[in-house]
């Protein structure tokens, strides 16, 4: 059955709410101003919900058992193109098309219901703020250009919700926009992101010019007719798209803006920063696989790209003393991972991760935001400290969120990470045992950082004196619980299923389950997360004066990564100031002051002297007015009445011959 | 000699030429003389010059056209007539002065 499924409702419910919200919002009282903001991305969680449940009807899926395609009454992917088209130009068409396919529609699972879940959160969270209307406004105009880039069935549309995405990111980064770090925050995302958005520019003209369409399918139809695109400009197609899924995604070099992100709202840094906007890079490189695919170069550069940025940004985790900003670190180390998993083609497996920790990702800033909430605004984990009893349930929540991001099992975190995991083990040689230590490294990394955390915020005695933490409301903790039951159980789809259910949509490689190989590596990985919960353990509970001492006695390593690398400072004197410079001599006082300002004073000049030459002739005397009228008259008459064509040249004969003389 | 015998004895060419020197005398006033009422009578003076050429053209050509248009011309001078005195004696009470020369500000 391939009915009408009105896919187009899911990103336009909550344009409407933003519309409504962003419009009226301000007169509207603040319940119906909740109404309406919860009521958008509901509606199209439920239309996703239908969709998913024609798909693949729970009962047929229990029967289901092996590698074949998952029996559903709605067959995929299923398109709605809005019958007036978007730009026809000759041969070349764009269209608003919706794809849903099996890819999509994770993706769409994720956005709509993890975004359900922190709209709900966030009515507890933002109760007393001012521009409450505001906010959910742009938590809707963020539902809306998220599910236009998830469903877009072109990399132009993409781009809508791409720009769309950013936008919605900016004005809630900078939601606090009467504090100054809040308003350059939101700045610096929307630079950085430029750079990465003119690798996707540059990518989609490419595209324009080698096949003449823009259009997802079409492109990967034509790339498989022709075995003769490899390499090339497939290479420089996916390079460029890489750079704009690192500006999107934050991988190195442009991840500096997420960290920054995180003086927005606590929803805002779970729901855009955590589990959904950051994502859209790996799911570009998702849907657009046909060209990595075929660029094996590609394919090592985003593996390469994720790995290393898995691991820099877990080592700056380790330091971190702001809680939310541990989080922000670890958010870009995951997609590191979720890169990795692209480089080594292993799709699934990336998506896979995305999924969960869309989850457990947003469950722990959610719980952080509870945290928050509860000490009255502080964000320092050394002010924190054995809120344990205080607040039972955002400690139980935590706890399972950071057994699933610490990669133990049966937690989702555990599966997935070593979907990724294997797949770059898989990949084999050199290459991929290089991927794989990496990755495990990592692993390592997260599980202490994460567990350094726990034992800081909830364990031990409290650290401060004047806060009075409390738990939060349960309008707050009821998303807490439900996300903590899908981190739970996130994972137990099982990575053969999840990538049978995906390959039509991400093709190619599919991972095979060897049991000889794969019980090995689930074990290192599962011992690897619990040797990062021992060192924590370690070094927070048992001896919580030892942190202190290898920060001195390595002050250089500490202070490098307590200031992320010098990054920031390293891209200010190398990018921003020179640009600055420029911007200021070059731009400003030579080009704009000399040049076209000189330009401008000239025309203005030219003006000025000649009305005022022709200023003389405006005299208000009625006879010199009569004088030009009788002179215009006299030229017009000699003008019509001598025979000018026959004069010229007797007049020219006569000359030339006196000349002669 | 009757009069039917004395217009066709008269050639165009005078007609025209007589025409003409009314409209030159016409612009020369018109350029030279400084009393405002004496540029307003050169007015009419070129006025009647080109009066005096449609209906030598009317008869010419024996079109009535041109006589009717002299009939517009006379209609609109003896307006204009009207409406100019009226500025003329308007500018004579607030100036005390017919010059030209001397009427060149719009404001006062």
């Amino acid at each position: 059955m391939n009915g009408n499924l009105h896919i187009w409702l899911i990103p336009l419910l909550p344009f409407a709410g933003f519309l409504l919200n962003g419009i009226l919002g301000r007169h509207l009282p603040k319940a119906l101003v909740t109404i309406i903001a919860l009521l958008a991305p509901l509606a199209a969680f439920g239309v996703v919900v239908n969709a998913a449940l024609l798909a693949f009807s729970p009962m047929e899926l229990r029967s289901w058992n092996g590698p074949g395609p998952i029996p559903g009454l709605l067959s995929l992917p299923y398109i709605e193109t809005c019958p007036v088209g978007w730009i026809n130009v000759g041969a070349f068409h764009i269209d608003y098309s919706f794809v849903l396919d099996q890819l999509s529609l994770v993706m769409l699972l994720v956005v709509t219901g993890v975004g359900l879940l922190i709209h709900i959160y966030s009515v507890g969270y933002m109760k007393h703020e001012e521009g409450y209307y505001r906010f959910f406004a742009y938590m809707n105009l963020f539902m809306f250009f998220m599910s236009v880039l998830v469903l877009a069935g072109n990399a132009l549309l993409m781009f809508v919700g791409w720009e769309g995405v950013g936008l919605a990111s900016y004005l809630l980064i900078g939601f606090y926009f009467q504090k100054t770090s809040a308003a350059d925050a939101g700045k610096k995302a929307f630079i950085v992101n430029r750079i990465g958005d003119f690798g996707f520019l540059i990518a989609m003209f490419l595209l324009l010019a080698n096949f003449g369409t823009l259009t997802f399918s079409e492109i990967a139809t034509k790339i498989g007719m022709d075995p003769g695109w490899n390499g090339g400009v497939i290479t420089v197609i996916a390079l460029c798209m890489l750079l704009g899924a690192a500006g999107k995604s934050a991988q190195l070099p442009l991840y500096i803006w997420l960290p920054d992100a995180m003086e927005g709202p606590t929803p805002v840094s779970a729901l855009i920063h955590a589990a959904t906007m950051v994502t859209a890079g790996v799911y570009m490189i998702a849907r657009s696989h046909a060209i990595f695919d075929h660029s094996p170069f590609a394919l090592g550069v985003v593996a390469i790209v994720g790995a290393a940025t898995a691991l820099f940004a877990a080592t700056i985790g380790l330091v971190q003393n702001d809680i939310k900003r541990v989080l922000a670190y670890s958010t870009v180390s995951q997609l590191g991972y979720m890169f990795l998993g692209c480089g080594v083609a292993a799709y699934s497996a990336s998506i896979f991760h995305l999924m969960t920790h869309a989850f457990f990702k947003a469950l722990l800033f959610l719980a952080a935001g509870s945290v928050i909430h509860g000490m009255g605004g502080e964000q320092d984990l050394r002010k924190m400290g054995g809120l344990r009893k205080k607040m039972p349930i955002t400690f139980a929540v935590t706890t399972i969120g950071v057994l699933a991001i610490a990669g133990i099992p049966p937690f989702a975190g555990f599966f997935s990470k070593d979907a990724i995991l294997y797949a770059a083990f898989a990949q084999g040689g050199t290459f991929g045992l290089v991927l794989w230590q990496v990755g495990a490294i990592t692993a390592l990394l997260t599980s202490f950082y994460m567990f350094r955390l726990w034992y800081l915020v909830f364990l031990g005695e409290s650290r401060s004196h004047d806060a009075h933490p409390h738990e939060s409301p349960w309008s707050m903790l009821g998303p807490l619980v439900i996300l903590a039951t899908l981190s739970t159980c996130g994972g137990w789809i099982g990575i053969g299923r999840f990538s049978s259910f995906l390959k039509p949509s991400v093709g190619l490689k599919t991972l095979e389950s060897s049991a000889a190989l794969e019980i090995p590596l689930m074990a290192v990985a599962g011992a690897i997360a619990l040797v990062g919960w021992f060192i924590a353990h370690f070094f927070y509970k048992l001896k919580p004066a030892a942190p202190a001492q290898l920060a001195t006695s390595f002050s250089g390593g500490y202070k490098l990564l307590l200031n992320k690398y010098f990054v920031d400072e390293f891209y200010g004197y190398t990018v921003v100031k020179p640009l600055l410079g420029i911007s200021k001599y070059v731009l400003e006082y030579v080009v704009d002051f000399a040049i076209l300002g000189g330009i401008a004073w000239l025309m203005g000049g030219i003006a000025m002297l000649s009305g005022a030459i022709l200023q003389r002739w405006q005299s208000g005397n009625i006879r010199s007015y009569a004088a030009w009228l009788a002179a215009g008259a006299a030229a017009v008459l000699l003008f019509v009445l001598v025979p000018w064509s026959a004069v010229w040249p007797v007049a020219f004969d006569f000359l030339s011959k006196g000349s002669g003389h | 000699m009757n009069l039917v015998q004395f217009q066709q004895a008269v050639p165009l060419e005078w007609y025209l030429i007589l025409s003409a020197t009314l409209f030159a005398f016409g612009v020369v006033g018109f350029l030279i003389k400084r009393n405002l009422i004496t540029v307003f009578m050169s007015i009419e003076l070129m006025l009647n010059a080109v009066n005096l050429s449609f209906v030598t053209f009317a008869h010419q050509w024996h079109a009535v056209k041109g006589q009717i248009f002299v009939f517009f011309v006379m209609m609109v001078a003896a307006a204009e007539a009207a409406v100019g005195l009226a500025i003329i004696i308007a500018v004579f009470r607030t100036r005390a002065t017919l010059a030209v020369d001397r009427i060149d500000r719009m404001k006062l």
